[in-house]
């Protein structure tokens, strides 16, 4: 039956169509994903190469129908300028169709600024400012799995309730650590707390924190809030432990790629809040698998797993658009096309996209295990509570994103 | 209490004591760099690479043979040594005569491409080498916790400072390399190996960074970006100091070491910079340097 319908289809075709067959395979449209991030400086482990496998994993998986997908990557050396030439360059010059991933807060939000004049994508996973989906939002900007705002609510919320009430600040001194601040700040006030001092260091650069360590102490401060990333927070709590602070530590942001550069015997006992762990549950740890085959030796983040997720999510967006379509609209109706359809897969579960572009998930507290409670490598976190994604994030009125209003 | 400028006097002896451990790092990166300012005249730009080359060398020795710290402070540096003294014989050894510009781009690129090399390998998260154990704990001083192994940096980079500054000032090896500094071809008129002695004090300096690499590992997480962080600053002591002056970078280095921790405490912010500040100064009312022989 259908060998005959396929001969059929072949005679009547043949000769008169054979240029329009043609024809119609190269105008199969190719979506490209352009993954930018830091690939060779403090932010390589938390993203850089992981996330352009993950992202390309999820391509691969998806395996789309009528359209092709390709993804290329570069490296925005954790400087905005360089990070906004590049952008501006992939979306006139080199057809990209979305920006993915750009950690750095100070690189997210020039990139987000160029998505916003020309109206195209860009799906942020790697930076933590919640100015994203607040002052700096843009229609055609999502910001994936994590923010300023839900790290300080889970984990500086969970600190003061559990009798940290007065804290003392390090911080990286730029965008992403200020930020970071204001949000916990916000919080432990809130919630009858006080901030008993604030040692803002120079960005990048400082490698000794012993200085700001003994001046926390001297503070009389309960708790040590960590307003900083990466290598930084890794030598921070290193150093906290040399010198026997005897205070509490909330790193405010911390990825299990840290924890597994400090090593269990240092990082035992501290609170830190991801979207996503390995070892969640039975679809994390799927998705792990599959994901150890093309990144072995750094496990997928919560960065990862966005990247991951966010690129099967662009890519269902695009079948129920039609890719032809998604290439000749804007970027904000592909967003608006996201918005719309529910989020699902593997490293979240079900979930959504807020209006403002806020990715809504759930939020974990996690507590890293001691040496004798881990089961071997990438065994580190005990799950201590759980936000449900209504209650995680930043109230969408509170942002004040600009389209909202209007 | 007694107060300093508005501070408890404990919290300020404890900044001084900690300025005076990173002033420990600074002087001994910034003594190599002296040392083969002074003797070859190449800025050695690749000095934080090997610095980092020596924290690596330490880990590697842990990890895939389980040769621990001690044996690590000796043997890194002279493995790390041994790649500089490869560095100079097919590389840096052609551009004595060139002018000092060259011998700046050859080591900047080559530590680029140490530090890519490294990245590529293991990572930019950094990995973890523990404090050795004879060296755990920490002492009560009354005004501050003093870390056991802080203290033996402070010692060890002193001493190891002073056997630099001997070997060069009062031995008659030094003399020598000090004479081939001045005049080649006439202490080559003597009997000397003159290119065999460079090719060594290289290594030497090289060694020098190694050591500090290896001292700093349980410090910091043995990390690619290690050296790139210190580099700059080291640079500045040995400008400050006087170039090649090797006096002049062991006092620079401790003496920086303690007014950047004084920044820490009241102005934070200005911790990086503080270092700058102070050179600008310096090289307006001295051009040579603290210590340096007027060109």
């Amino acid at each position: 039956m259908s060998l005959s319908r396929r001969a059929l289809m072949g005679t009547t075709a043949a000769a008169a169509t054979v240029p329009l067959i043609g024809r119609a395979n190269a105008q199969a449209p190719t979506i490209k994903i352009g993954v930018l991030n830091d690939q060779s400086g403090p932010y390589r482990d938390t993203g850089g190469v992981t996330s352009v496998a993950c992202a390309k994993l999820a391509v691969q998986e998806f395996n789309a129908k009528g359209f092709n997908v390709e993804v290329i990557t570069a490296d925005h050396q954790n400087k905005p300028d360089v990070g906004a030439a590049i952008a501006g360059q992939w979306y006139d010059r080199d057809g990209v169709d979305m920006i993915l991933d750009v950690p750095t807060s100070s690189v997210a939000l020039a990139v987000a600024g160029v998505a916003k004049e020309k109206n195209k994508l860009h799906i942020n996973v790697g930076a933590a400012t919640v100015d994203l989906t607040g002052k700096s939002c843009a229609p055609s900007v999502i910001h994936w799995c994590y923010d300023t705002f839900m790290l300080a609510k889970s984990t500086g919320g969970a600190t003061v309730k559990a009798g940290g009430d007065t804290w003392y600040f390090i911080t990286a001194d730029y965008a992403f650590g200020q930020q970071l601040q204001k949000d916990t700040t916000a919080f432990v006030l809130g919630a009858g707390g006080k901030v008993m001092g604030s040692s803002p260091y120079p960005f990048p650069g400082t490698t000794d924190f012993s200085s700001f360590l003994l001046q926390a102490q001297a503070s009389g401060a309960k708790v040590l809030g960590l307003c900083n990333a990466g290598g930084d927070t890794v030598n921070s709590i290193k150093q906290a432990k040399e010198f026997g602070i005897n205070m509490k530590l909330a790193a405010m942001l911390m990825f299990i790629t840290d924890v597994n550069a400090l090593g269990l015997d240092v990082a035992q006992g501290l609170t830190l809040t991801e979207s996503f762990y390995w070892d969640l549950n039975d679809r994390t740890r799927a998705f792990t698998e599959r994901a150890k085959k093309v990144t072995p030796n750094n496990w997928p983040n919560m960065i990862h797993a966005g990247c991951y997720s966010a690129t099967l999510h662009y890519l269902k967006a695009i079948t129920d658009m039609g890719a032809a379509a998604v290439k000749a609209g804007t970027g904000t109706a592909i967003a608006e096309r996201m918005k719309k359809m529910p989020t699902e897969d593997d490293c979240f579960g079900k979930g959504s996209i807020r209006a403002d572009g806020r990715g809504m998930f759930n939020s974990y507290l996690f507590q890293v295990k001691k040496p004798s409670e881990s089961k071997g490598k990438w065994d580190y976190y005990n799950l201590v509570q759980t936000t449900p994604a209504a209650e995680a994030w930043r109230p969408l009125a509170d942002g004040g994103c600009y389209y909202l209003k209007s | 209490m007694l107060m300093i400028f508005g501070y408890p006097a404990p919290l300020m002896f404890g900044q001084l004591l900690l300025g005076l451990i990173n002033g420990a790092f600074y002087a001994l990166l910034s003594l190599g760099l002296a040392v083969i300012f002074g003797m070859l005249n190449i800025v050695n730009f690749a000095h934080g690479a090997l610095f980092m080359l020596g924290a690596f060398v330490a880990w590697g020795l842990l990890e895939f043979l389980g040769i621990g710290y001690w044996p690590a402070l000796i043997l890194a540096p002279i493995i790390v040594g041994a790649f500089g003294l490869l560095l100079e014989k097919t590389l840096i050894s052609r551009l004595y005569k060139l002018d000092h510009l060259y011998g700046l781009l050859l080591t900047f690129g080559l530590a680029l491409i140490i530090e890519g090399i490294a990245r590529n390998e293991f990572g930019s998260s950094g990995m973890p080498y523990r404090i050795p154990d004879a060296l755990q704990g920490a002492m009560n001083l009354g005004f501050m916790f003093l870390p056991v192994y802080r203290g033996w940096v402070v010692v060890a980079s002193a001493v190891m400072c002073l056997a630099t500054w001997l070997v060069i000032e009062k031995t008659s090896l030094g003399a020598t390399l000090r004479a081939a500094t001045e005049n080649a071809p006439l202490v080559q008129a003597f009997g000397i190996n003159v290119p065999r002695m460079i090719s060594l004090t290289y290594a030497g300096g090289v060694a020098l960074a190694a050591f500090a690499g290896v001292l700093a590992a349980p410090i910091y997480s043995v990390n690619p970006n290690m050296g790139s962080n210190l580099i700059i600053v080291v640079f500045a002591v040995v400008v400050i100091g006087g170039m090649g002056s090797i006096l002049g970078s062991i006092v620079t280095g401790f003496g920086l070491g303690i007014i950047e921790g004084l920044t820490k405490v009241f102005y934070p912010q200005g911790s990086a910079t503080v270092i700058f500040v102070v050179m600008v100064i310096v090289l307006l009312a001295r051009p040579a340097g603290l210590f340096g022989k007027n060109a």
